[in-house]
Parts: structure tokens; sequence; C-alpha cells
């Protein structure tokens, strides 16, 4: 398989954005995914959440670890910088490329294994760290890439393509990121991008480890019946906890609104609307939020929406104290005490 | 007959691990070098907190022969459990000092041996209350009574004592107590000094009395690390200490408290180096501190760093292995797993500093080679380098010196339009040119992957671009070589065609050894190896020399396996010579086995010279 560029050319009455840009701007390399993939909604949706909050594709940074998901970090956002990394280990890389310059937003694309198996340990760490990011789980609940293998977040006694029982507990990623310390925890289902959308465009505002976990059906290995991630299956045990409006500085997205609507301002000023369509949930409330993933998933539902939000989190540059400037772009003079310094050393030495 | 000996001794002190005698020692040795004479202390020590046997040897050189030498002059044994074994190691006509508080039967004793019983527990027990204060004192108390027996100036450790404690009064007087209690004891009960004794002289100069680790920390703070990302294993850990203490003291900035540092300790050494890429991905300086057993752990990631051209420093400072081995002694044996880290065909860049000041110079010049080759960078320190004080030239640094940041295309070069592909050889270096994310909204963007590509980034899996690329690396490592710290040579006095290679570590106890063989008329010419991939030098002295012994610090020879994949070079012409128990490799060893086997060679040819 080759890297498929996409043509330039594009319909010269297409809708631009702030700065002056497509849609087409922030597309990347034509998917070599099977088609109807969910993971390419889920790149059509951050191509989207990217071209309405205007941000500057150059000032974004994707990372990825291996596997399917990450494969997709190619298939947008053309002019960013992106990193396909290895296997797991996408949170250490992205968390030291935040070391080196706290000034650029940073994506980072896993799947379930890369995220649930291999790449445990690093994405309990990041998310405790506070690392700045959004990190999106294209969760399907398989591996595709080796053909079909169960996954950790397989659901106990779902089926496999091949008819096999899956034995194990499935690891639910949305819970575990609120209870490792993320500051902004969601989920969602690939096929819904009036949901998906706002809350993509949600966690790039928030400043500290956003973490999205999005049911992505395989169509190859993981969409039969008997499969607990499969179109139907979600379609239909969908729980929404609510819808997001998100209004940035520019222009709001306006969408149909239902239920009791709340603004959050976030601490950079801007501001989340909340349709709850489940007027219980508080999603400020730690304890809250894990009790109701709880008591949702034993009722076999998949609850998506925001489900924890904590905008007064110190992410890992504030806990650090680096200095505003990127440590990147600091120069010889910032960096280097000097002959003279080095003297006083050499003198206490003696 | 008792040895005498001025300013040239080994003095070894048997204590317990956690017992507090490391700060007594330190100040022990350190007065011996205020009077002028040049030092080279050692711990040796266990992999325990309290508890264990723990030795700390200094050896005293008039001469400035700073490897270990091997055996014992005299022996401060303080550790009733190794007492007998200590007692024993003491060379014929050695002093042993030991506490005498208890009765100790004639038979543990020796007729070659001058024992010399100090009650310090009794002393001690006798004027501090506090049990802590008696343990810490005894250690006080042992340093004065040495004063006395060696003839050190007792002036000179009271000052130490006051600079130890500036500020803190309330310590101070205390220990100046032991410390005269210790020394106003040996003076009543024994004629002092002994036949081994101190004198003041003038042979230090402006020297530093300093470890590797330290120095190393000390060269990424110089050559402009701001990104550090590890994980606690020993021996590396005080290398990653020395870089956070000295950034705090030297890159805070005094109005906001702001750092132009990070430093993250990473929950285990595949993130570091994970953490590490990343950063030097995007810009930064980056690098991690390790041994042996990290080394294993980061495999998969050299081979992404390597493969994707991404700098990175790693401060490798050996241990015994393998597994956990010996963690708490030092070897030379991770050369070839750090030279060819990771899977598939790869290879690396390491540097071999000799000691602390080349620790210095190389912990900053790596950052320059890291980004310069665009490929990981290995600091090969050891755990004789890194954890024991050296005795060095003073660190110097020139402030008209700049940081090579190697080929990074800027917002202007973009900009101008100037052609960039990510992996193009535009000058024939076998080095691209590479961009940093956010360097220009429409231009320098590149997708960075550890699976093949073409020249502009491109994925692809066919086997002509791959084969271009891997070509390439080739080339780029080649440039390498030139680029790198050259060997350093040392000539003997008369033609030889014998040889020896070394590095690292070996050199203080090399140089010691080359003496004596050359006192003996075996004359060898040397060639201590700074860096690989080899410069031309190598080849061309190993070629000049009918044999040449290869000195390592490891069971496999492993320098000399590079040497011979690296250089081509006939096996049969490398003979290897390898001390490998984990202590340092001393000069008695050297000029023993290579005494063994070059008369038959060397020495008849330069008898025949000479004649």
């Amino acid at each position: 398989m080759t890297y498929l560029a996409k043509p330039k050319f594009h319909h010269p009455a297409l809708e631009v954005n702030a700065l002056g840009l497509t849609h087409r701007d922030y597309e990347g390399a034509i998917s070599t995914l099977c088609a109807g993939c969910g993971h390419d909604s889920i790149s059509a949706a951050i191509v989207r959440a990217c071209f309405e909050l205007s941000l500057p594709p150059h000032r974004v940074a994707k990372l990825s670890g291996i596997g399917c998901s990450s494969k997709t970090p190619a298939y947008m956002l053309g002019q960013s910088h992106g990193f396909n990394s290895v296997h797991g280990r996408m949170p250490s890389v992205l968390t030291g490329a935040s070391l080196a310059n706290r000034d650029i937003l940073y994506l980072g694309v896993s799947g379930d294994g890369d995220t649930a198996s291999i790449g445990f340990g690093q994405f309990a760490h990041a998310m405790r760290r506070g690392v700045d990011m959004v990190y999106i789980v294209e969760n399907n609940g398989v591996y595709g890439l080796t053909k079909g293998q169960f996954s950790a977040t397989s659901d106990k006694g779902s089926k496999s393509k091949k008819g096999v029982d899956n034995p194990d507990t499935a690891l639910d990623l949305a819970a575990l990121a609120v209870q490792l310390g993320a500051s902004f925890v969601a989920r969602s289902f690939s096929g819904d991008k009036g949901q998906l959308v706002p809350l993509i465009k949600a966690a790039f505002e928030h400043r500290g480890a956003a973490f999205i976990d999005v049911v992505s059906p395989c169509v190859s290995f993981n969409n039969h019946e008997g499969s607990t991630k499969s179109f139907d299956y979600v379609r239909e045990h969908n729980l929404a906890l609510n819808a997001l409006d998100f209004i940035s500085g520019k222009p709001p997205i306006e969408i149909d609104s239902a239920g009791g609507d709340e603004t959050i301002t976030l601490h950079d000023g801007s501001a989340i609307r909340l349709h709850r369509l489940d007027g219980e949930h508080d999603r400020r409330d730690k304890s809250a939020a894990l009790a109701l993933l709880e008591r949702r998933r034993a009722r076999g539902e998949v609850v998506t929406g925001l489900i924890y939000l904590n905008d007064d989190a110190i992410n890992l540059h504030q806990r650090l104290n680096t200095t505003q400037t990127p440590l990147n772009a600091l120069s010889e003079a910032d960096l280097c005490p000097g002959s003279k310094a080095l003297e006083a050393i050499n003198a206490s030495l003696r | 007959m008792p040895i005498q000996a001025v300013n040239d001794f080994v003095i070894r002190f048997a204590n317990v691990n956690g017992s507090g005698s490391a700060s007594a020692n330190l100040m022990f040795a350190r007065s011996i070098l205020r009077m002028g004479t040049p030092i080279a202390p050692r711990n040796i020590f266990p992999s325990n907190i309290q508890g264990l046997p723990t030795w700390y040897e200094v050896r005293v050189s008039a001469d400035g022969r700073l490897g270990a030498r091997g055996g014992t002059d005299v022996m401060v044994a303080m550790n009733p459990q190794t007492f007998d074994a200590d007692v024993a190691s003491i060379e014929p006509g050695g002093y042993l000092v030991y506490d005498s508080s208890r009765p100790i039967q004639a038979s543990r004793l020796r007729d070659d041996v001058v024992a010399l019983g100090v009650p310090l527990t009794e002393i001690c027990a006798r004027e501090y209350a506090d049990p802590k204060q008696r343990q810490l004192f005894k250690n006080v108390a042992y340093v004065g009574a040495l004063a006395a027996l060696l003839d050190i100036e007792i002036g000179v450790i009271e000052r130490l004592i006051d600079e130890q404690f500036k500020g803190k009064a309330r310590l101070v007087e205390p220990n100046l107590r032991a410390l005269r209690l210790g020394y106003d004891d040996a003076k009543a009960r024994f004629a002092c000094p002994l036949g081994v004794r101190v004198r003041r002289a003038d042979a230090v100069g402006d020297r530093i009395l300093v470890d590797g680790n330290s120095a190393a920390g000390l060269g990424a703070v110089y050559g402009g690390a701001t990104v550090c990302a590890w994980y606690p294993i020993t021996p590396s850990t005080s290398l990653v200490e020395a870089f956070a203490r000295n950034c705090a003291r030297l890159r805070v900035d005094r109005a906001t408290g702001e750092k132009r540092y990070a430093i993250v300790q990473a929950e285990d050494e595949i993130a570091s180096i994970g953490m590490v890429v990343g950063a030097g991905w995007n810009g930064a300086r980056a690098f991690t501190a390790t041994s042996g057993p990290g080394i294993s752990l980061m495999q998969e990631f050299f081979g992404l760093a390597y493969f994707a051209e991404i700098p990175a420093v790693v401060f490798d400072v050996q241990r015994g292995g393998p597994s956990t081995g010996m963690p708490t002694r030092t070897q030379q044996s991770d050369v070839l797993a750090c030279a060819f880290a990771s899977h598939g065909d790869t290879k690396h860049v390491l540097l071999f500093p000799d000691g602390p000041g080349e620790a210095f110079e190389f912990g900053a010049l790596a950052f320059d080679f890291a980004e310069r080759l665009q490929t990981p960078v290995f600091v090969m320190l050891d755990l004789d380098i890194g954890m024991n004080a050296h005795l060095s030239e003073p660190f110097r640094w020139d402030d008209k010196r700049k940081f090579d940041r190697g080929k990074v295309m800027s917002f202007a070069d973009l900009e101008r339009g100037r052609e960039f592909g990510r992996y193009l050889d535009v000058d024939g270096d076998g080095i691209p040119w590479r961009t940093i994310p956010g360097a220009h909204p429409t231009r320098g963007a590149y997708f960075t992957r550890g699976s093949s590509r073409d020249r502009y980034a491109r994925y692809t899996e066919e086997g002509g671009p791959y084969v271009d690329n891997m070509e390439r690396l080739n080339r780029k490592f080649d440039t390498a070589r030139s680029l790198l710290p050259r060997p350093r040579l040392r000539k003997a006095r008369r033609p030889t065609r014998a040889g020896v290679i070394h590095y690292g570590s070996t050199a203080a106890s090399m140089d010691e050894a080359l003496d004596l063989l050359a006192d003996e008329n075996t004359h060898v010419d040397a060639l201590r190896i700074r860096a690989f991939p080899f410069g031309p030098e190598v080849g061309e002295f190993i070629a000049a020399h009918e044999r040449v012994f290869v000195v390592e610090q490891n069971r496999d020879a492993q320098l000399r396996t590079l040497l011979m994949t690296d250089l081509g070079v006939d096996a049969a012409q490398l003979v290897p010579i390898l001390h490998y128990d984990g202590t340092p490799i001393t000069a008695r060893f050297i000029h023993r086995e290579i005494a063994a086997r070059t008369r038959r060679v060397a020495a008849p040819r330069t008898e025949e010279t000479a004649a």
C-alpha cells in the first residue's frame, strides 16, 4: 500500500472558517482502512472539530501508537506534524513532545489494544500527570491489523468472528480515566457525529488531560451478531448522558437543544453548554460519574457524553512550573550558565 | 619490617552500611588532598541501605597514580562482621587500626601486621549519652586517631569540619571534640607518626575532586538539555540528581520562579526513553540516564529513534550484569547492547569518557552529536567513573561556544521555498534536514514513523526506497566517524610491535601499568578509544602492530568484537585481556597480564632495539 495524497482541488463555494481555511485544509491522505470503518468517521469528526475551532493546523501535533487506529493520524490534518510511534507508547512520546513545546496542541490517537493492553501503564501515567492533551481511543474491542483477536475492552461473553466466547472481564477506559486523574472524560460513538464533534472541540479547549473513549465498530472483525461493539449493538444500547454545544471565543455553533440547558465556563473563558438528557448526572462529581457508569454497565447500557470535568486541575507544565517560552525555543544564553559559574563550581570541589 | 611510605599508600576503611561513616571517610580523604597530595578514593558498597558491609578505599599517591592499585597498606577495621577477612587482606608489613574497646584474641591478629587498637566505643560512650551520637562520633574519632598516626595536620581537618557545617555552630563543636578525642588518644597510646605517613606537598594544583555522575549531569546543563525523563536505577540516579541540583541553582528565573528545564520521573525506562524521543522530535535537547537493565527495556525505542532519525542522549552508567547481576559493582559490559540496541539492522553512536573530566565534556557534546546526526547517542559511563570521586582537571567552558543544532529548517528557509524532503540527502553526508512541529503554516510538515518510507517521508514497502534509506543511514554513520572525539595515542618510549587498546575507566590504571611495563623494558603503544563508530586512526593503529591487547572490564571482550565487526580486523591479532569481577581494574592486573604475554613478543625486540 502506498501513501495516497488527496487531490488538491475543491469546490469554490466551500465554507471557510475564521482563518479563511476550508474543511479541505484540515484533511490528510486517503484512508487505507476498510471501507465503512468507524475510525474514518472519528477522523472526520476530528477534522470537523479542528475546522470549526479554526485551529491553525501547524499548531497541532498528532501522535499515535501502533494499530488500525494509530494509522489514522495520516488521514487527517495534513499540515500538522505527525508521529506514528511505538505500540502502546504514544503517551510517553506525547508527554516528551509536550514538555518540549507547551504552545502546540497535542492530539493522541490510540486504540483499545494500544491503550488498554500494551500501553495501559503509559495511559494511566499520562492521565495522572495531567499531560495537556486530547487522548482519543478508537475502541473497537478487537485487534484488527492482526485479524480479530480479543482486546482488553472486549466484553466478557462477547463472541469473536470465529465464534469463540471472550472469557475475560472488559476494562472500562472511561471509568479508569476518571479514577486515574484525567480532568476531562467523555465517551462517544463513531457514528454519532452530532455528539462527537462538540466533545472533541471541548477536549481541545480543555487545558489538561482530556480523554475520549470512542466506541468504533470494526466492520471486518467485530460487527457481527454476538459482538458488543457492533453498530447495531451500540445503537440499541446507547445511553446518551448529554449533548454538548461548544462555544469558544468565536461564534457559537448552534445545535438543536432539548432538555435542561447549562453553560459551563472553562477557565480559558470558553464555554460548554450542556444538554442534560439524563438530569441525574453531575459531571463534576467523580464518585457520581463512576457510580453511573457502573449502574448503566450492569444494565448493558453504554453511557455517552461528557462524564467528568474538572476545570481547575493542574496540568503537567503548571506543576513543573516550566517557563512560558517553549523549552525548544531557549537559546545558549538561556540554558548555558557559562564559564564564570563553572569557576565557582570548580572552587567548591577543591 | 613495617611499610615505610610517605604520600604513597592505600588505606581502606571497613564499615557497616548506614553507620554514618561515609562523610567521615570523605573528610579524611579531603584532608590529604588539602595537604597537597593526589588521592583516588573508591567506595565498595553493597546493594543495601543499612547493615551490610561496605568499604571505602583511599589511594594516596604523590605521583598522581589514580587508578585502583590493589592491596591495602592501612586497614581501618570498623566492621566486626568482616574483621577477619579485612585483617587477612592487609599487605605484609601493613597496619591495622581497630576498635579495642572489647578485647580481640591475639590469634585474630597477624605477626606481620602492626596492630593499633584504639578504644573508640569506650571513648564515645564516655563522652556522649545519645546512642546515635556515640555511633556518629566514633567515625569522627577514628579520623582524629588517623590524623595522629599518619601525621595529617589536624588544623586542616578542623577547617573541613567548619566548612561542612557552615552556619550550624551546634554541630561544629561536638565534631571538633570527637576529632580531638581520637587524636589525643592515639598520640598518648602510640609512637606517632607511623612509617606510613602524609607530608605536606604541592602536587594537586588546581585539580578538583568530583564523581563522574555529577560531572555528566553538569555537562547536560552546559550542553543545553531541557528535558530529562528517567527512572531510578543504581548507579545512574545521582547523575539525574546532579542535573536537577544544578538546574535548580542555575536555570530558575529569579523573578518568576519559572524553570528553564523539565524533569519527569517516569513510570519505567520505556516511558523515560519515550519522553526523550518525543522531546527530541519536538526540538528540545533531551536525555535519560540509566544502567544495563534500563537499556534492555528501551530497545524498541532505540530502533525507532535510529530509523526515524530522532536525536536522543542516553547516559548508561554500567554496572555488573547480566540481569540484576552485581548492581553496585562496576563493569564495561553494555558495550554491545548499546552499539547494536534494538531489532533489525541498527547501530548507534557511543562515547567513552575516561573519568569526570570527559564525562562533563562528552555530557555536553553528546547533545551536539545527537542533533547533528539526528540519532541516539550513548555516553558510556560506569559505576567506577560515575559514583567514585576522582581527582580531575577543573571543568572548562568556552563562552563563545554555540550549540550545534544540526540541520533544522527554519520558518525562513521554508518561506523562501527551500526544498524539504525529510529523508533527502542533499549534500552527501547522509544527514537529511528536519523540521520542528509548528515551524511553518503550510510547508515542512511531515509524518514521522518507524515504518519504511521514501525520501519525502511517504510510506512505502517497496524494496528500492527501503534499501536507499538504509544505505543513507550507513553513510550517515560513516559521517559520524570523522565527527566524534578522536582516540588518544600514547606512544611507547621505544618502537614496538605490541599495542594495547582500552577505553573508559581503564585509563588511569593503564597509564600506570604502561609505566610499570616500561620500567621492565616492555614497551607497548596504547590507544584509548573515545567513540564508536571508530575513526580511521583505530584501524591504522591495529595495522601498525603485530599484536594488540584489548583491555576491557567485561567477560566477553565486547569492544574487541566491535573492532572486528566494524573494521574487519583478524581475530587472532586482537588479544583480549579481561577483568570483570566487579572491582575496578588495577594497574597490577594489567601489568601482570600484559607482561605474561609480551615476554615472547615485544620484550626481545625492544632489547634488540635498545642494543
